[in-house]
């Protein structure tokens, strides 16, 4: 184990969030893929405080302060696919997009 | 003896982090994308765990666990296809999103590789939880004050934008009704 190890284990999970974010036009799944890149800050910022500065707290705040943005996330993702659903029958972002037109 | 194991469980738990990740977009069905990503988050949880944060490492298991449940009760309320029963893709410009996320993994390696990271520094604390406790109710009480404000404004915004009848609803389009138009009158001599 090493701090190179644990980063480049955040990368790909971050990685592959990000194909889902930009791939899924279902917006739950949407939410999975920023979920998914959430959990990659998640160990980034544990094997930084870890590896580099455990005498320091700022590494667990951190990730205290990326759970807390999953948990918003999720929140505010659910909320607004209850309205869109409730308003236009839409789950998908395209269907979305097309709302405005 | 500790570290072989250590490296072992690092290994697993990665490996089983990656491939779930991977899965949540392989899968067709909603459901089994959903024990996938929460395999993935789990482990997430393990390498904390395994980095010696405890307490953080159980809260994100828990989080998870419970997030991934409400989040099958909500496939099942909108999505199509949640079982699974009808192959189908949902993806839109598959190549081009893989060769920016093919980018981003070689860049960010390349940096993580490349760079000179600082040794270490200091020792961990006996009681790493004790420690965060004390650092969000002293040094960093402005994180822990706008972390508080920012779910207060979570709570208010999800019950508004998921509540069925708005204030146009019951006041009119102006809202200029004196009286709001509900369901159920309430007050007094309904």
């Amino acid at each position: 184990m090493s701090l190179e190890l644990f980063l480049l284990l955040a990368a790909a999970l971050f990685s592959i969030g990000l194909f889902g974010a930009l791939t899924q036009q279902s917006i739950v799944m949407l939410m999975m893929g920023l979920e998914l890149m959430l959990g990659g800050i998640i160990v980034g910022a544990a094997a930084v405080w870890h590896y580099i500065a455990p005498a320091a707290a700022d590494g667990q705040v951190l990730v205290v302060l990326a759970v807390t943005v999953m948990a918003v996330e999720m929140a505010i993702g659910f909320a607004v696919v209850t309205a869109l659903f409730r308003a236009r029958e839409v789950d998908m972002t395209d269907m979305a997009a097309e709302l405005k037109e | 003896m500790r570290a072989l194991l250590d490296d072992v469980i690092f290994w697993v738990l990665a490996l089983l982090a990656v491939a779930g990740g991977l899965m949540v977009f392989r899968f067709d069905s909603m459901a089994r994308a959903t024990y996938a990503l929460l395999t993935s988050l789990l482990c997430v949880g393990g390498e904390v765990l395994l980095l010696g944060l405890d307490y953080l490492g159980v809260v994100i298991v828990l989080m998870m666990t419970i997030e991934m449940a409400i989040m099958a009760v909500f496939m099942v309320m909108y999505m199509m296809n949640p079982a699974g029963l009808m192959p189908m893709t949902m993806l839109h410009n598959k190549q081009g999103a893989a060769a920016i996320c093919a980018v981003v993994f070689a860049v960010l390696a390349a940096g993580i590789l490349l760079a000179p990271w600082p040794s270490r520094r200091g020792r961990p604390p006996d009681d790493p939880t004790m420690d965060l406790g004390l650092s969000l109710m002293g040094p960093q009480m402005l994180t822990m004050m706008t972390l508080g404000l920012a779910l207060f404004a979570t709570i208010v915004a999800t019950v508004v934008l998921a509540t069925r009848r708005g204030r146009y609803d019951r006041f009119g389009d102006d809202l200029k009704a004196r009286r709001a138009d509900d369901p159920v009158r309430g007050g007094t001599g309904r």
